[in-house]
């Protein structure tokens, strides 16, 4: 085993160059083309942490850090991961390079200053570069309080980003989305304090290996147990906490939206798996009913809601709330498939939102009517026939939908597969209606690929075509995809090694056990 | 025949507050022997000195006293102990960075103050000393006058003691209150209005004072403590005695329901007063309540608990709702300011042993990001037509757009208001996880559920305004249009002083809270 200090670089390396690139004006020209660098130089690194983790033992955390950092008040800085968070990591900042490369033109050159766009610019890569080392220190805590303390701070990077950068309702959507996740981050406040009270105090008092099954009052377990779930419910949208997403989706720019669905909102189910299960175990077992019902609202819920949207990002994100139905159903029913379904579901849902929304960020771009933020270039109604105009994004975005709707030999295939079949021991009912949900899911995503990408286009795209207005996918864009579509291919083919990560942790957890 | 003994005096102990009053009176004499051309300039120099050196003097009493040599001073007048010295630590250093701003003129050379406080507002006379270039150097030795009697609130071990510190920080605070250069009838308005209720609150705290001398027989805290164990059945007058003194003490801090001074005040005071006033008033207040909830009454914790809480959640209730409505930025965050009273209570509502140190910590906190968003307040200007620098753009839809203009002025205004909120990795943050910390020990979680919702419905005031000054263009905006000065040096030392505290403070507090947590013990 390697000391190096891999997870801390993870997260300090971005976190610095962004720093740099904010207050370094003469790197704010190229701040496209340094954030990509970074961006994959990170990458490397985890793929090379990746090389150092021991799969064969991926329950344990693993790459540990621990150092004190207020003893005072009981907080470590402890980093490590395991084969969940490993995964994660991976997926975070494998997404970050894609939606550089896919939000290259987010900030238009509308601006008569060169300057002020290239100060823009450098805010936006910045922004997101210290979002990648905060993605990594969220899934990497093993100390309660850093968990909470990077859970509430990765909120301003979106909110930032959501809020600068997004279309014309872009600040009413970034201060619901703030103002959402910060009342659930408090209510998760009361809980750490109390669960922190009630643990062994001294100076490594938050670290969640000395927190496990501290609480005996089965009363406060309870307490404590809504208090975490309430926030990770908030961040992971579940009926009837939703509402933020769509708004958000629907300002943000694609890339901002890709990161927001798929990764910081699966923080919501990470933490129900690492935070919930381990630390009140009883409690978890006595909400299940209750969250499965919640689960399955959601997910048919998201999927009714979906088949009526007319704006493509705002459908892209009622899918989700859909598939995170899904993914809570699974971690709540109580079986181990479904859990590991479950897990496995997150990395996918993560790589298939991607596709959706970068690609339908390249199709809003390509819209006659208004920028690629406009309300009409998101209109589903506004487009038609797309196929035969740009024939390789309509190819990659039936990919990434039928990855979304799991179709087999696909990523997202797996997961689903492993939820229901785990479902179906334990509550007929749920594993019937989640099966309900998954023939609605083929229902939305179908219908809206025949409004958008098949018939006749329009007059109007037609001649725009040929004058070559409209043109298909660039070299820049479909490189941007290639990662994202290759890995829903890999994951759907040879799912092993990342089950081979997962199954451990969902051994332990279903045994009620600490991690 | 009872012969009179003369108390041993400390002089030592009594060092830092020696030199404030010292600086006080010298910045009398130099307002009248000084030569016009070089009198600003030495009142500036003393104003700022008498600060930093109490700090210095404070932080070596610190090294003397706390861990072992607390001690009562002056025939049981006064204490010194770790509390007291912290809070008188934290005093100065807001005191410092206070004065700064309020010693920065703009780049035009206008001070915060009126040229002439005695003249009527739009009279001749007022706009001759305008012309004629006057200047009210007396502001400063106010100010440490207040300073003065700040430094001995928290110190105060006797009810007359406590009684005369608080009018002496209180009396110059009305003076200053008066001197706002611009909107001269608001800030007189200001001045009356916090005279009038402050005097009468001081005269519920006299009655107060009366009733528990009528109890005990003493003014002295620790006779009170005693008297709580030994007198039988008076405990109705003791514990009016104390709801009464308190009361005063609440007035000061601006708590719910005694509140109602606060917005009048802190949007007449000239901007710099209200950044100092709101953070050291704050301080010195409660730190002379922790001295009386935790040496005089802790034998009547049973019957004060439960005002606590009602204040305490009145206070967080009433000031963030009320705060949300506001549309002018001082008033939202003097609304703001009653809510943090709220929070603060929330550390000591159920006197628990970490109780003063969490509080310490967040009054320090509160006092650093309140001094850097007042001083932020007062460089954000209106232009009139010809695009001369005029009066504070309070206004919140004259902030819209200041976050492209001036990203870094708007980022520390950022930072202070993420501080407010109690967003991690901000000094507000640890400052709230240690109060909240606190209360759920001594099993106030209630409280705590309540100031996690007063929190959460703070962020979105908090937020608008974050929201006004990045997200929005500033053509939106009807009333005449604002923009940044830039800040003097001494504001600009202030401002960095408070944005970079702020940050230490939320991303490495151990050795504050190491400092604090040897400091906890209260000396009778």
């Amino acid at each position: 085993m390697s000391t190096l200090p891999w997870i801390t670089v993870l997260i300090a390396l971005p976190i610095i160059a962004a720093a740099l690139l904010w207050f370094v004006p003469a790197l704010h020209k190229v701040a496209r083309a340094y954030g990509l660098v970074v961006s994959l130089v990170v990458v490397a690194i985890a793929v090379a942490m990746a090389t150092q983790f021991d799969v064969a033992d991926a329950a344990r955390v693993q790459l540990t850090q621990t150092a004190p950092w207020i003893p005072a008040m009981g907080v470590s800085y402890a980093v490590g991961v395991n084969g969940l968070g490993l995964v994660m990591v991976l997926l975070a900042v494998g997404l970050v390079p894609v939606v550089i490369a896919s939000d290259w033109r987010a900030v238009p050159d509308d601006d008569a200053d060169p300057a002020l766009v290239a100060r823009r610019r450098a805010t936006f890569i910045a922004l997101l570069l210290s979002l990648t080392g905060l993605m990594v220190a969220v899934f990497a805590a093993r100390d309660l309080f850093l968990f909470y303390v990077v859970f509430e701070v990765m909120l301003l990077p979106v909110y930032f980003l959501i809020g600068m950068f997004g279309g014309p309702n872009r600040r009413a959507a970034a201060v619901k989305f703030l103002l959402y996740s910060l009342a659930g981050g408090l209510v998760m406040l009361v809980g750490v304090v109390v669960t922190f009270l009630n643990g062994p105090g001294g100076e490594q008092g938050f670290l969640i290996d000395n927190l496990a099954g501290v609480i005996a009052d089965p009363t406060m377990e309870k307490w404590l147990f809504v208090a975490f779930f309430v926030a990770f419910a908030v961040k992971a949208p579940m009926w009837p906490v939703h509402t933020w997403l769509p708004d958000a989706t629907a300002q943000a720019t694609p890339g901002t939206s890709t990161l927001l669905v798929g990764v910081l909102d699966k923080v919501g189910t990470f933490g129900m798996l690492a935070l919930c299960l381990p630390l009140f175990p009883n409690a978890s077992r006595w909400a299940a009913p209750v969250i499965v019902v919640l689960a399955i609202v959601s997910l048919l819920y998201g999927a009714l809601v979906a088949i009526g949207q007319q704006d493509l990002m705002r459908f892209i994100a009622f899918t989700s709330v859909s598939h995170f139905g899904f993914i809570v159903l699974g971690i709540f029913i109580g079986s181990q498939v479904a859990l590991t379904g479950a897990m496995f579901y997150m990395l996918a849902h993560g790589l298939s939102i991607a596709g959706l929304f970068l690609l339908g960020g390249f199709l809003t771009e390509r819209s006659l009517e208004g920028g690629p933020t406009s309300p009409q270039a998101r209109r589903i109604a506004a487009w038609g026939g797309m196929q035969k105009v740009t024939p390789i994004l309509a190819g990659l975005f039936l990919v990434s939908g039928l990855a979304s709707v799991a179709l087999p030999g696909l990523s997202g295939f797996v997961g689903e597969y492993l939820v229901l079949i785990g479902s179906f021991p334990e509550s007929i009912a749920a594993g019937v209606v989640a099966t309900l949900g998954v023939v609605l899911a083929a229902v939305y995503f179908l219908l809206v690929y025949q409004k958008v990408f098949t018939g006749q286009p329009s007059e109007e795209i037609a001649q725009a075509a040929e004058s070559g207005r409209i043109t298909d996918l660039s070299a820049r864009e479909r490189w941007a995809m290639v990662p994202v579509v290759a890995a829903m291919l890999i994951l759907g083919f040879v799912p092993g090694p990342v089950l081979d990560l997962l199954t451990p942790i969902s051994q332990v957890l279903a045994m009620g056990g600490a991690q | 025949m009872n012969s009179f003994v003369a108390p041993e005096i400390q002089w030592a102990a009594l060092s830092p507050i020696l030199v404030v009053v010292g600086a006080a009176i010298l910045g009398v004499v130099v307002a009248t022997f000084v030569p016009k051309t070089s009198r600003r300039t030495v009142q500036v120099f003393v104003a700022l000195a008498a600060p930093l050196v109490a700090l210095v003097l404070v932080a070596w009493r610190w090294s003397v006293v706390v861990g072992g040599g607390e001690s009562t001073l002056v025939a049981g007048q006064l204490a010194e102990d770790g509390p007291t010295l912290a809070i008188q630590m934290v005093l100065c250093l807001v005191a410092l960075v206070g004065f700064a701003v309020m010693a920065s003129r703009l780049p035009s050379g206008e001070e915060a103050f009126a040229p002439q406080g005695a003249a009527a507002p739009g009279s001749p006379y007022e706009e001759a000393a305008r012309k004629a270039g006057l200047e009210q150097t007396e502001v400063f030795p106010l100010a440490l006058f207040s300073l003065a009697g700040m430094l001995v609130f928290p110190m105060a071990n006797d009810l007359l003691v406590l009684f005369v510190a608080l009018e002496v920080l209180s009396l110059p605070l009305y003076v200053l209150t008066a001197l706002a250069r611009r909107r001269r009838v608001l800030s007189q308005e200001a001045s009356l209005k916090y005279f009038l209720l402050g005097a009468f609150s001081s005269a519920l705290f006299l009655f107060g004072v009366a009733l528990l001398y009528g109890f005990s027989g003493s003014l002295g805290y620790a006779d009170l403590g005693t008297a709580a164990e030994m007198t039988v059945g008076m405990d109705g007058m003791a514990v009016i005695g104390f709801l009464l003194v308190l009361v005063g003490l609440l007035f000061k801090v601006g708590a719910v329901p005694f509140h109602a001074w606060v917005p009048d005040v802190y949007q007449g005071a000239p901007t710099p007063v209200t950044g100092f006033m709101a953070a050291a008033t704050k301080t010195a207040a409660f730190g002379a309540i922790l001295r009386l909830l935790y040496v005089a009454a802790p034998g009547f914790g049973w019957d004060l608990e439960p005002v606590l809480w009602t204040v305490a959640i009145a206070s967080m209730l009433v000031g963030t709702v009320l705060a949300i409505v506001q549309t002018d930025i001082k008033r939202i965050l003097a609304y703001s300011s009653v809510a943090h009273a709220g929070f603060a209570l929330v550390a000591i509502a159920t006197l628990s042993p970490s109780g003063p140190s969490s509080l310490i910590f967040y009054l320090l906190a509160y006092g650093l990001a309140t001094v850097g968003a007042f001083a932020v307040i007062t460089l954000v200007r209106e232009r009139d037509a010809e695009g001369n620098v005029t009066g504070e753009a309070t206004h919140l839809s004259q902030w819209a757009g200041l976050g492209r203009r001036h990203p870094v002025l708007a980022g520390m205004m950022t930072l202070f208001l993420l501080s407010f909120t109690g967003i991690p990795l901000t000094a507000g943050f640890v400052g709230k996880f240690v109060a909240f910390v606190s209360a759920v020990e001594g099993g106030a979680w209630p409280l705590v559920v309540v100031a996690v919702v007063a929190s959460a419905a703070a962020a979105f005031f908090y937020v608008r305004i974050i929201v006004l000054m990045f997200f929005t263009e500033p053509e939106e905006s009807e009333r005449p249009g604002s923009d940044a000065v830039t800040p003097g040096a001494l504001t600009g030392v202030a401002l960095w002083v408070c944005a970079i505290a702020t940050v230490v403070l939320g991303v490495w507090p151990t050795p504050v809270l190491d400092l604090l947590a040897q400091a906890a013990k209260f000396v009778v």
